[in-house]
């Protein structure tokens, strides 16, 4: 009886242990479904936004009383404080679409 | 709405490694939080439950706000996530782990998961809570991560003080702070890299540690798997996820995360004026006190006559010393009996039988710490949306 015990725990340990001394985590996230709603310029959004974040960071912002004014705010941030590589010809244009759709 | 079989699964390693692989999207349902544009899917991860799917990359997940009526600790399968940068460490090798402490240190150290095992272990229960958690019922609405109150939760950390491993390094004269660095870094190396820092005297009380386990298990890879900072009574940015490099300074750290970022302004209640912006701020710290019914959810409908309320209240460290019930929208209180005390850290159970006739109600909860504050009647505002802590309404029909 108490040699089943002792297997089941030195199992059980194994079984933690394997945590730590086994293979790499190798974990795998679902598959990204979010989407950018359509809109103009929507490729050049796409080609920007996603490179660092999925689309639901935009998503799920809150709608705010001057679209125009929070979206630029949040494109600036962007370049500015997290040094997304956006072409200046294109900052207005994700500007406008980000006002248009959300 | 949760499998209570989920929840014994989720503690069985063999369930771990079986779904660790799976890379299947389960769209299982929405849920509509309490705000504009609130609606959220119910997803599925690896080693976690059904949770709100607030991004996918990188990926945040908010607890459904029903687990916290389940007990006083938040199980890993329901535990929030949080991430800043989208390159995640998805494929790290425990066995390669190593923790690097250095900078202003004698001895600089290269420990291994094992060395770190093998130390003097301590455990402590201490929320984790979000600086962003219900950020999403500020008003006027702030931009930022849009979250109802599941951002947050309370487990059983296992590990070693910091205060011992910096021992170990011995820190020299002149040293100032102390900077944590995780595994977890940005897509773009324009990007700041998420580094956070603790004054000295702060990183040395004994209390902040180094933890690997959280509630009798390995941490779940999301919250931080192999190591994570736990820092009890401050908000989760300073809890450093993967954490891999620990560097002592003889300066104030001046990383974006912490100079620009996580900032609350410098005013007595850390409020300013709605929609306006802070003359001076400083970093985030200690939670704010809070406390939440958790046994009915705003707008239920309730038979008449007698009803026993539930919920949890927690604050920045010195303890909850009472909580009080209104059933008439805050005119008149009672004292709640308080469930087991797990620490001053951690969600303290509170429960109080009333009797309801046939009607509609505003329920309210108001925790007290042991310090003497208590939470404001009227929200306080700031540009971040963080520290919320007013008097939750919950409104209820008893018929």
């Amino acid at each position: 009886m108490q040699r089943t015990v002792l297997l089941a725990i030195s199992l059980a340990l194994g079984a933690g242990i394997g945590a730590v001394t086994a293979a790499p985590v190798n974990y795998q996230l679902p598959n990204e479904v979010a989407a950018f709603k359509p809109g103009p310029n929507l490729e050049i959004v796409q080609g920007n936004c996603s490179a660092c974040h999925s689309a639901d960071y935009i998503n799920t912002q809150p709608p705010m009383k001057d679209k125009k004014a929070f979206w630029q705010a949040e494109v600036t941030k962007m370049i500015k404080v997290y040094g997304a590589p956006i072409d200046d010809a294109d900052v207005g244009k994700i500007v406008d679409y980000l006002a248009a759709t959300y | 709405m949760f499998d209570r079989r989920d929840l014994l699964k989720g503690a069985g390693l063999a369930a771990m490694a079986a779904t660790l692989n799976s890379t299947k999207a389960l769209a299982l349902d929405t849920v509509t939080l309490p705000f504009a544009n609130g609606e959220r899917p119910l997803v599925k991860y690896p080693q976690k439950r059904p949770m709100i799917g607030l991004t996918s990359r990188p990926p945040q997940l908010e607890t459904p706000f029903a687990v916290f009526n389940d007990g006083p600790i938040t199980p890993n399968n329901a535990f929030f996530v949080r991430y800043h940068l989208s390159d995640l460490p998805y494929n790290l090798d425990p066995d390669k782990f190593t923790l690097e402490v250095k900078g202003k240190v004698d001895k600089p150290l290269k420990l291994s998961l094992k060395d770190i095992r093998k130390m003097k272990a301590t455990e402590i229960v201490a929320v984790n809570q979000c600086s962003g958690n219900s950020r999403g019922l500020f008003e006027p609405r702030v931009a930022g991560g849009q979250l109802a109150n599941g951002a947050m939760g309370n487990a059983r950390w296992r590990g070693v003080p910091l205060k011992a491993v910096l021992e170990m390094a011995g820190v020299q004269s002149g040293a100032q702070q102390v900077t944590f660095n995780g595994m977890d870094g940005p897509a773009s190396d324009k990007t700041p890299d998420f580094v956070k820092a603790l004054d000295l005297d702060h990183a040395t009380d004994g209390e902040v540690m180094l933890a690997y386990g959280m509630n009798g298990e390995d941490l779940p890879f999301l919250n931080g798997f192999p190591l994570r900072l736990i820092v009890p009574g401050y908000y989760g940015t300073y809890w450093v996820k993967h954490l891999s490099e620990i560097t002592v300074v003889d300066n104030v750290f001046d990383g974006f995360w912490m100079k620009s970022a996580y900032r609350i302004p410098d005013t007595p209640n850390n409020a300013i004026e709605p929609g306006t912006t802070p003359k001076a701020t400083i970093p985030i710290n200690r939670f704010t006190i809070r406390s939440f019914i958790t046994s009915v959810p705003d707008g239920a409908k309730l038979k008449a006559g007698r009803t026993t309320l539930r919920g949890i209240a927690f604050d920045g460290g010195k303890g909850i010393k009472e909580v009080q019930v209104s059933t008439d929208g805050g005119k008149t209180w009672t004292s709640a009996r308080l469930g087991k005390d797990l620490g001053k850290y951690s969600f303290r159970e509170w429960k109080l039988a009333v009797k309801l006739a046939a009607g509609s109600y505003d329920l309210k909860v108001r925790a007290t710490g042991n310090g003497g504050e208590t939470q404001p009647d009227t929200p306080r505002w700031n540009p971040a949306g963080y520290l919320r802590n007013v008097v939750e309404n919950v409104r209820v029909s008893v018929a």
